[in-house]
């Protein structure tokens, strides 16, 4: 709450007044949400253009990035003494409605390219999007697979417990194009609202199995086990990552993205189930 | 001439000036009497010994009444009346006693079990049930069918003259109006037990004197056990025939009004009962007592009429006064004298029973002892007399 | 999710806060330019302003062109009435198990009353998804009581819509009990003492006195947690999953809405407003007009 609180005192445009209001209606549910997206991000302004990375660098990205992210922003921070990271996690689209709707942010990583469309659409993201990684799905299924699922065929039976994405969001559209290509009909038992919830209701034991991504499985550890399908090579997610246009210190968000893009940066990221793009 | 000077400010409620320094023998003396008379009740009506200890408070008081019996339970508020009528109706449970009533043992039954019916001092009324359904409420709770219950309650609003306010909502009734309700939702349970927790303190003055009227001949009526409780003596000699008088959750006396008035036996008892009353017929300034004396009162009135003085309004003379503007005048005997503080109370006995304050130095100057005839006047202006 | 009632303070939500009657409006307006003191009016003015701006801007940046078509697709109305009807079952429930346990707490003496009381009102302040979570971890198919449910009756709550129920009158509850234990603990005891020495059972006693003399108390808190029911999103998407027709309550329909179509979001937002306010004026009413 206090994120889109703040976030509507600070926004003076009257275009974003009605988007974040309405994310003061839904904000309690980005359960993954705990960064503070405002603090201190004024204070690293100024330093443009200089090779020197100095302040606040505010990184909104995909919840899926989470674990990879944060681990990547401890790395700057050492390597750039002085510099301080802070993450906004959450669904790719809030993320944009909020980045339109003003939020100060240095970079975007979106899941998805069509969120990322949103961005540039609104003319917000400086330069071109570039895919960074990828994602695939992969069946999470209780430790152990206790139901033998192997192929996204065993999960359309009436006796398990499936829980899929929501459409609007990446992963569940990723899930309806494998769906497709498999030419299968699957009814879940709810289409979650974003990736790490479909994923709990599986660790939390209620759901049988979730399609999800790999890097969450991977990220879940041994509280649910991965199946991959082959139709997941149809529903490849492209994370496109962009430094923003009205970024308050640009200068370390181009530095993070570097991070992100090296060779460094992409070891961490396929450690944590990503592929390189 | 020698007249008494005691101050006339002991009459209604005297309460406001009781004297703390209450005399703990006396009621400790008082309390054993009332124990032993409880051993040798019979089976009909009251019997109890209510113990209830609440932290550093003990209430310790016996009761005894016969059917037909109005007891008035008297003290200072927090001496631990409203406790001893709670305990009665099993609002508080008792600590030690028993509680026998017409036999029953009812010290472990449960409120809603109990024969007992209770006038509370606000009345609580309940607000959102007409006065017809708040008397009927309780024959309902016993099983009566609605309709009937509703006709029992009708007419014990017909007798209590409510007939025509049985569809009020209690917050449309006046005080008076609210307390008869109240009465009849209580007597329509039958109770064998009829408990009234001051039931006049609610009303106005003038309200109260026609309630209190009434009150007296609907008690009169009552044929079980009536207890009431209140802090004002006049209500209490008016409604009760046996007086317990509570201090500090002990009986320091009991017995019948004008025996305590006359006799009583702490000072706090002295203030608080000082009253002189009587019942008889009035006839204009006149009011003729059963007993064959009259006394003229302030008040014209006609019917039958208390009237009521307090001792400190009465002047003792040794000789009989002449010319003297009291058109009160009674020659009585000096049956005892009792010292209270500054003042002594006597009690006379003749053609008017009565007690008379007066200061010790009066009394010296008087010679009064036991057996001494003395001529008793007082005011009519100090006379207060009001229809039964 | 914000409800569209503000929890208020005790039972009080009803009875001040009933509307100006035709008469009684220009009265109010001369007394409060005449009486109402400027440190008053100011930080009162910015409250309303505070709560009514964000409505205010949500109506201006509606699509109303796009209106028509979105009242017209099933899925709104499916998510409209399954909202209603839930906020409405769980509102009875929190009514049929709050008022008993408000009376607990206002009339019994235990020890440890005051730590229940704080345990009653802990839902206020969970955030409505950990109070999913912890609903999964109690009643799930794998929680502390579902197992048994589950293997003793083959009761499932989670991704039904008696979970949705459940979900919303947890988060409800609280404002009932709140204002249901207020006003009892305002009304005078003493009544049911009353009622008891005319031959009442306890039982009797609460119904047919207690309850009709705090019925404005439970009305409001009644109306507070149907609102705060009405607008639950986090425990319901997380205790019950999100399926259209069967647990996808209106407020799970503009989250999602908003991530694909913050248009339609706003529209959405907009039914379940207007809704929510249509149903408490008319509930306001016919109180006005009963009392």
């Amino acid at each position: 709450m206090t994120r889109s609180a703040r976030r509507t005192r600070r926004t003076s445009q009257l275009a974003g007044a009605g988007v974040a209001a309405l994310l003061a209606l839904s904000a309690c549910s980005s359960s993954d949400s705990g960064s503070d997206a405002g603090s201190g991000s004024d204070t690293g302004s100024g330093s443009g253009g200089s090779d020197k990375v100095s302040g606040t660098v505010n990184v909104f990205a995909a919840a899926s990035l989470t674990e990879s992210f944060t681990e990547l922003g401890k790395t700057f921070e050492k390597e750039h003494p002085g510099t301080k990271v802070v993450f906004n996690f959450g669904g790719s689209d809030s993320l944009a409605a909020g980045i339109t709707g003003g939020a100060p942010a240095d970079v975007f990583a979106s899941a998805s390219p069509k969120t990322m469309k949103v961005v540039t659409d609104a003319d917000a993201a400086a330069g071109t999007p570039a895919t960074f990684v990828r994602n695939r799905l992969e069946i999470a299924t209780l430790p152990g697979n206790p139901d033998g699922v192997s192929s996204l065929k065993d999960l359309t039976g009436d006796d398990l417990k499936v829980v899929l994405c929501d459409k609007t969001v990446p992963c569940g559209a990723a899930a309806q194009k494998a769906l497709t290509a498999a030419d299968l009909k699957l009814t879940p038992v709810s289409y979650e609202e974003d990736v790490k919830s479909a994923l709990n209701k599986v660790v939390l034991k209620e759901a049988d199995a979730a399609v999800v991504y790999k890097t969450d499985v991977q990220a879940a550890g041994d509280k649910v086990e991965g199946v991959e399908f082959p139709e997941s090579a149809k529903a490849v997610n492209d994370y496109p990552i962009t430094l923003l246009k009205d970024a308050p210190n640009s200068a370390a968000g181009k530095a993070f993205m570097e991070l992100v893009r090296s060779a460094e940066g992409q070891k961490v990221l396929t450690g944590a189930g990503f592929t390189a793009p | 001439m020698t007249e008494n000077t005691a101050n006339t400010a002991n009459t209604e409620s005297s309460e406001s000036s009781e004297s703390s320094e209450s005399t703990e023998d006396a009621g400790t003396t008082e309390k054993t009497e009332a124990i032993e008379k409880t051993e040798g009740t019979a089976a009909d009506g009251l019997d109890a010994r209510l113990v209830v200890e609440r932290g550093a408070f003990r209430l310790d008081v016996a009761l005894t009444a016969a059917p037909g019996d109005v007891v008035a339970l008297l003290g200072p508020n927090g001496a631990g009346k409203t406790t001893a009528l709670r305990a009665l109706a099993g609002l508080v449970p008792l600590s030690d006693g028993h509680l026998r009533l017409d036999g029953a043992e009812l010290d472990r039954t449960p409120p809603e079990a109990r024969p007992v019916g209770v006038v509370f001092q606000d009345y609580l009324l309940f607000p959102h049930l007409t006065a017809l359904d708040n008397v009927a409420f309780g024959p309902r709770c016993q099983g009566v069918s609605k309709a009937q219950a509703r006709a029992q309650a009708a007419g014990w609003l017909e007798r209590l003259g409510l007939a025509e306010h049985a569809g009020a909502k209690p917050r449309r009734l006046s005080g008076g109006q609210a307390q008869r309700v109240a009465l009849a939702r209580a007597l329509a349970t039958r109770p064998r037990l009829l408990l009234l927790d001051e039931p006049l303190a609610a009303l106005d003055a003038r309200t109260r004197l026609d309630v209190r009227a009434q009150l007296r001949h609907h008690l009169a009526d009552f044929e079980a056990v009536a207890v009431l409780v209140t802090h004002d003596p006049l209500d209490a000699m008016v409604l009760a025939d046996h007086l317990v008088v509570v201090e500090d959750g002990r009986v320091v006396q009991e017995g019948a009004p004008s025996h305590i008035a006359r006799r009583p036996r702490t000072d706090y008892i002295a203030h608080l009962v000082g009253l002189n009353l009587y019942r008889g017929r009035a006839e204009g300034h006149t009011v003729r007592l059963d007993g064959g004396a009259a006394i003229t009162a302030d008040e014209e009135l006609t019917g039958p009429a208390f009237v009521a003085f307090p001792p400190s309004a009465v002047t003792l003379h040794r000789e009989r006064p002449t010319g003297a503007s009291a058109r009160n005048l009674w020659r009585c005997e000096v049956a005892g004298l009792e010292t209270h503080g500054d003042r002594i109370r006597a009690d006379l006995a003749g053609e008017l029973p009565l007690a008379a304050d007066l200061t010790t130095v009066a009394a010296a100057e008087l010679g009064l002892h036991p057996g001494v005839t003395v001529w008793a006047t007082v005011k009519a202006t100090q006379t207060h007399a009001y229809r039964d | 999710m914000t409800p569209p009632t503000p929890p208020r303070k005790g039972g009080a939500a009803v009875g001040p806060a009933v509307g100006p009657a035709a008469g009684g409006r220009p009265r109010r307006r001369r007394a409060a330019r005449g009486g109402a003191p400027l440190p008053l009016l100011v930080p009162a003015l910015i409250g309303l302003a505070f709560l009514v701006l964000p409505l205010v801007a949500l109506l201006i940046r509606a699509p109303w062109a796009s209106m028509p078509e979105l009242l017209t697709s099933t899925e709104v109305w499916q998510a409209l009435r399954l909202s209603l009807i839930c906020a409405t079952a769980a509102t009875l429930v929190s009514m049929v198990i709050g008022v008993p346990l408000a009376w607990l707490l206002a009339r019994v003496e235990f020890p440890g009353r005051g730590l229940v009381r704080a345990l009653v009102t802990l839902p206020l302040v969970l955030p409505p998804v950990v109070g999913g979570v912890a609903l999964l971890m109690a009643l799930g198919r794998n929680g502390v009581v579902g197992q048994w449910l589950d293997t003793w009756f083959g009761i499932t709550l989670p991704f039904t819509t008696a979970g949705v129920i459940l979900a919303e009158a947890f988060v409800a509850m609280p404002f009932l009990v709140i204002s249901v234990e207020g006003t009892l603990r305002a009304a005078d005891p003493r009544y049911e003492e009353a009622a008891t020495t005319l031959g009442a059972s306890r039982f009797t006693a609460f119904r047919r006195v207690t309850l009709p003399l705090i019925a404005p108390g439970i009305a409001a808190g009644a109306v507070l947690a149907w609102a705060r029911a009405l607008g639950e999103f986090g425990a319901t998407i997380t205790f019950a999953g999100n399926f259209p027709g069967r647990t996808q309550t209106m407020p799970l329909a503009v989250y999602l809405a908003l991530q694909s179509d913050p248009e339609a979001a706003i529209a959405l937002s907009l039914v379940l407003l207007a809704v929510s306010v249509a149903v408490l004026a008319g509930l306001r009413d016919r109180w006005m007009t009963a009392s």
